[in-house]
């Protein structure tokens, strides 16, 4: 079994703040997470990796610091890990990434050898796009099955598996031939406390690094130039001014109150 | 130096090809989910300022009647394919279905809904047709000077919002989630042109096979639908105590809803959830009892016209974007307010004395 897992590292955007002033990201002092889809998409390959033997590959592409994140999943268990990082993919839209991710995970697949399942998170916190999933799998031409809430029956054999899906319904049970590519719900595990030896293990383990200089890329498909979309204008929605506070006892709140909501009440 | 904007004669003329606004109309055994007209709506406002022509697409099983709705909402052509094989939704056989058409027939700027099928489908077909698609926005407008789609969307979980263009690749794709535009129908509906079209995907092409489908309890609740929405979060403190916000809810006519966290707890489906993650609404008015206010949730409903929240913390973000603030305790405050509702509606006359 080999799984390759797409991951990002992402500002934490739970504590990005903005200055209003300014129109600006208060980027200062936050800190760079692993995106928490990803840690359950390796956790879901290291799983399959104890039951069937094989390995894990990780890979992303970023600046030089998201080996920070690389290194969280190896100590999750993965056993290799590479960084895709190149000047050409400054300004990358999600189209001109999951190019550059295609070129990247064939070469791993040159190094490493052929891959039965590919995970990426269901979306990234910053962007929050879910397009580079669909993105990649499209590029390799195999089956996708976005929102993955259950994997079973994993039959490297006769290389087929059952995934669960969320839809907008409830739920769907896909039989799907491998490789296919999943991006996976937060759902799909628990996070797992990963043994010392892992630890000391990832501690030793070497990042792998990949550029323009080891994969091969075209460039008339890389970075800002050959994006598709370009950001016009960013800027910080309209805040809101706090309204009227009502005092009074709870007595007098909720008599103020269903004044409020007179013109709401249901009729019958 | 030349612009990045500025085209060449050469990919203006490339530009020139591609015409008319497209809206996908995703339907689920043959009902079209409600996100499709509200896009018609928005795409029959936006064609009308380029002064061209709107498009429904849908492909399923038996999708035909769907084309009198579609016209209803301002579609003047309804693209059909209408085969076995597209009985349930996957994605591949729908991405070549779809970009076979886009191939065929050129639309400028294609809309699709945010839903766990639009998200799915609309990465896949951008995809394949080398085009930039713009993901979750909430703004449309056309850019007065070249004619190009201006699509707002939040970003970093709604701390920042951005303005996407897709100037030189057609078409200019983006996804809405439901909710965020209202579906108005035409005064006039057109007896709108039936486009008929066929592939030749087999089902032995498909690979992938449905076994099984699992239809949950809550169901799909389109939070969007309603005027009023109660929404609870971790501060109702359990579950139990969401049944006066259920209460409160169908009083007022609305509906209930809950913060991530409540989702987290237990307390309410994750279908219910209202934010970044979850749904986005824009109710007259949104009750919000024991909320932080944490942006990921702002972002989900801070565009409702009426705003009241209860919070025992008088400093609660949640409070920046109220209309009325109600610095208390939620679980005595609610019951007391859905008795003193109760009296209301029992006396109606007494509130216009
Ligand atoms: C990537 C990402 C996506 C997310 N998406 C979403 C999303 O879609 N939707 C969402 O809601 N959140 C989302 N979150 C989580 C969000 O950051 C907050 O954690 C969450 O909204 C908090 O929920 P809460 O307000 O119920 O709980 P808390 O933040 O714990 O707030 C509880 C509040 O209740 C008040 N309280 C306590 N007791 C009482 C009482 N008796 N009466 C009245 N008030 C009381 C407290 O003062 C407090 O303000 C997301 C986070 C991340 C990182
Ligand atoms: N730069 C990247 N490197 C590796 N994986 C990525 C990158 N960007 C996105 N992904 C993967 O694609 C998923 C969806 O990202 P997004 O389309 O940005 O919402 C993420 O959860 C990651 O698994």
């Amino acid at each position: 079994m080999h799984a390759l897992v797409f991951i990002k590292q992402v500002p934490d955007a739970s504590q990005v703040r903005v200055n209003y002033e300014t129109g600006t990201l208060i980027r200062e002092g936050v800190p760079a997470i692993l995106n928490p889809f990803e840690a359950h998409a390796v956790e879901e390959a290291v799983r399959l990796r104890e039951e069937y033997g094989g390995k894990v590959t990780v890979i992303t592409m970023g600046p030089p610091q998201a080996t920070e994140a690389l290194k969280e999943c190896l100590s999750r268990g993965a056993d290799k890990a590479y960084l895709l990082s190149d000047r050409v993919f400054a300004g990358s839209d999600t189209l001109a990434t999951s190019y550059a991710l295609y070129e990247g995970a064939r070469k791993v697949i040159e190094l490493e050898g052929e891959v039965d399942l590919f995970f990426a998170g269901k979306q990234a916190i910053d962007g929050d796009t879910a397009q580079t999933g669909p993105g990649i799998a499209t590029r390799f031409d195999i089956p996708l099955v976005t929102y993955l809430m259950k994997l079973d029956n994993v039959d490297f054999d006769k290389k087929q598996a059952l995934a669960t899906r969320l839809t907008e319904f409830g739920q769907e049970t896909l039989q799907v031939p491998l490789p296919a590519f999943f991006t996976v719900e937060e759902t799909l595990n628990e996070l797992s406390h990963a043994p010392l030896p892992w630890l000391i293990k990832a501690a030793k383990t070497k990042i792998e690094m990949l550029s323009s200089e080891n994969v091969n890329l075209d460039r008339e498909q890389c970075g800002l130039r050959h994006s598709p979309t370009k950001v016009k204008k960013a800027f910080t929605p309209e805040k809101r001014q706090r309204g009227e506070t009502l005092t009074g006892s709870v007595e007098e709140l909720s008599q103020k109150t269903s004044h409020i909501l007179i013109p709401f009440l249901k009729k019958d | 130096m030349a612009k990045v904007n500025e085209l060449t004669e050469k990919e203006k003329e490339a530009l020139s090809l591609y015409k008319n606004i497209w809206v996908f109309v995703e339907q689920t055994g043959g009902v079209a989910h409600s996100v499709s007209f509200e896009l018609l709506t928005k795409a029959r406002e936006l064609a009308d300022k380029l002064g061209c022509q709107v498009g429904a697409v849908s492909i399923g099983k038996s999708v035909s009647h769907l084309a009198k709705e579609a016209f209803r909402f301002g579609a003047d052509m309804f693209y059909i394919i209408e085969e076995d094989v597209f009985k349930d939704y996957r994605t591949e056989p729908f991405r070549d279905a779809l970009s076979g058409l886009v191939r065929k027939y050129k639309p400028e700027i294609f809309l699709i809904g945010a839903t766990t099928q639009g998200r799915d489908l609309s990465g896949t077909v951008a995809t394949e047709l080398r085009t930039g698609l713009t993901a979750d926005t909430t703004k449309q407008e056309i850019d007065p000077e070249t004619g190009n789609l201006m699509m707002t969307r939040p970003t970093f979980g709604g701390s920042l919002m951005a303005t996407i263009i897709c100037p030189k690749d057609r078409p200019q794709m983006s996804t809405v989630r439901p909710g965020v535009f209202k579906a108005v129908p035409v005064e006039q509906p057109k007896e709108g042109e039936i486009i008929r079209e066929k592939t030749n995907i087999t089902e032995d092409q498909i690979v992938k096979k449905i076994l099984k489908k699992v239809v949950s309890s809550e169901g799909n609740i389109n939070l969007g639908f309603y005027d009023v929405i109660v929404a609870g979060g971790k501060g109702m403190g359990n579950k139990e105590n969401f049944n006066m916000i259920k209460e409160l809810a169908a009083l007022l006519g609305g509906t209930w809803a809950g913060s991530r966290k409540a989702v987290e707890l237990g307390y309410v489906p994750q279908s219910r959830q209202v934010g970044q993650t979850g749904q986005t609404v824009h109710s007259k008015l949104y009750i919000a009892c024991g909320i932080s206010g944490a942006i990921q949730h702002l972002v989900g409903m801070q565009t409702s016209d009426i705003i009241i929240s209860i919070n025992v913390d008088e400093e609660a973000p949640v409070f920046d974007v109220s209309t009325y603030c109600i610095v208390e305790d939620a679980i005595k405050f609610v019951p007391r307010l859905i008795s003193e509702l109760k009296e209301q509606k029992l006396t109606p006359v007494k509130n216009e004395q």
